[in-house]
């Protein structure tokens, strides 16, 4: 029997919970029908946590991509759909991607397994990023390139960590309902270990008897603790943070059942810490810059 | 003063095509094949990591290029007496080299472009000060430094002993020079 599971209207970091409420109590040789036929909008997040699910099951899920014309051409612009073909099976048939005018994905869909792919990732965002980020998020020139240093930290997490590939992708595009601004995101989503595991197979453990996805992601994240005994571990994410602060953006991670979300802003109503959510493997990652003050 | 174009190292030790140092394993194999050229030198040489052909740096790859070397040279796991500066940085090479300097607590004399240098990481302001003053005046004794720094003689000498094994100055026939300035190069 295949499960049908409801992809929402709109996807993102707050409403993929949707979907993995849906799939976490199957079994992970479940037969799975995504259907995002009534999908018309996906952020990077809902593309890589897409993917990563797919990837993350034992039995290949069918997948009913967009019905909306305008929908599944910009899904397969952003490269979704050319991976999706690996990881789903498709049960409809896939537009070849149509030339788009100028476009403000700052980088399409991309796998990272490798070091290589995070100097290409780099290399490309730093090319696409520079006129978007100062026009439309009016950010200074210094801040587009500590966005490639943060690009790289958070892709480095899934080389270092995650011991299996992930997936990358990175958009501006104007968040009106959410931030009531222009805005920025990079979503680095893998299916791998996760915080936990990641930090039990060093001495990232702290001692204490409470243990679980959140503390790990709060070990990681507040404390800089790394599985490695190197003490220069954890600058990677300790630079993301500084970085967020600076920009008055946000950065959220979630992992296992527990998702961390730091320096939330005045125009966010997340909470900080959410446990007891439905299992996932591995990291998912969503950095959010916000339009600069300013020319708001 | 010996020179080495760490844009080079890093087309030529991982690939080609790159220009910015990113990620950790990037970062190693740079700072190893730069160990190489640091082993081939004679005792006591000066030498200035040149980031002018670098893109960016991020800060992993800043830990495992700058910090660990430094790590090394101070360790004296490389060999006695090397003594390193750098030089062709950017305000976004800055960022992520001061970031692990701090953390790791370390210190680094960086050059700048009008001949002068100063120095970047965790040093104190006594320590800070101590240096100006030995950096300003080329070769000078102790005693000096405390005059012009407004510390006692003891207190400048100690600092002074402990910024020369941190290799931020080098001792000549009893005095002290900042390394990588006109009077050690």
């Amino acid at each position: 029997m295949t499960t049908v599971i409801t992809v929402p209207r709109s996807l993102d970091d707050v409403t993929f919970e949707h979907v993995l409420d849906q799939v976490a109590p199957l079994p992970a040789d479940a037969k799975l029908l995504i259907d995002a036929r009534h999908c018309t909008f996906s952020s990077p997040y809902g593309f890589t946590a897409l993917l990563t699910l797919a990837q993350t099951r034992e039995v290949k899920p069918e997948f009913a991509p967009p019905i909306d014309e305008n929908v599944i051409s910009y899904w397969s612009r952003s490269n979704f759909l050319r991976y999706a073909e690996e990881f789903f099976t498709l049960n409809a048939a896939i537009p070849k991607p149509r030339a788009a005018g100028e476009s403000d994905v700052l980088l399409e869909v991309t796998p990272i397994a490798r070091n290589d792919d995070v100097h290409s990732v780099v290399e490309r965002v730093k090319q696409r990023a520079q006129h978007i980020l100062m026009s439309k998020l009016h950010l200074e020139s210094r801040s587009v390139m500590g966005f490639a240093m943060t690009l790289s930290e958070a892709c480095q997490n899934i080389v270092e960590h995650a011991g299996r590939g992930g997936w990358v992708a990175v958009q501006a595009y104007n968040m009106k309902k959410r931030i009531g601004r222009y805005g920025v995101v990079i979503a680095v989503c893998d299916g791998g270990v996760g915080f936990r595991r990641s930090l039990e197979s060093g001495r990232g453990r702290p001692e204490s008897d409470r243990w679980d996805d959140a503390i790990a992601l709060e070990t990681a994240l507040l404390y800089g603790t790394s599985r490695y005994h190197d003490p220069g571990r954890g600058q990677g994410l300790k630079g993301i943070r500084g970085y967020v602060t600076r920009l008055k953006g946000k950065v959220s991670v979630r992992s296992g059942t527990a998702r961390l979300s730091i320096n939330i802003p005045a125009w966010d109503e997340d909470v900080p810490r959410k446990d007891g959510l439905a299992p996932f493997p591995g990291a998912q990652m969503q950095i959010l810059i916000p339009e600069a003050d300013r020319a708001v | 003063m010996s020179h080495i174009d760490v844009g080079g190292v890093l087309r030529q030790a991982v690939h080609q095509g790159y220009t910015d140092l990113v990620t950790r394993s990037t970062g190693m194999a740079v700072r190893h094949s730069i160990e190489r050229e640091l082993s081939a030198l004679k005792d006591g040489t000066v030498t200035a990591l040149d980031f002018t052909h670098v893109g960016m740096i991020d800060y992993s790859c800043a830990d495992e290029v700058v910090a660990k070397l430094l790590l090394l040279v101070a360790g004296n796991e490389i060999p006695r007496g090397a003594y390193v500066v750098v030089r062709g940085l950017t305000e976004y090479h800055l960022e992520a080299i001061e970031a692990v300097l701090d953390h790791r607590g370390l210190a680094l004399v960086v050059l700048v472009e009008d001949g002068g240098a100063r120095l970047v990481g965790a040093v104190n302001e006594d320590e800070r000060r101590a240096w100006h003053v030995v950096h300003t005046r080329g070769r000078t004794h102790a005693r000096d430094v405390a005059a012009e720094a407004g510390l006692d003689e003891d207190a400048a000498e100690n600092l002074l002993e402990a910024l020369m094994r941190r290799r931020l100055l080098i001792r000549l026939s009893g005095e002290y020079a900042a390394v990588g300035t006109a009077a050690v190069s």
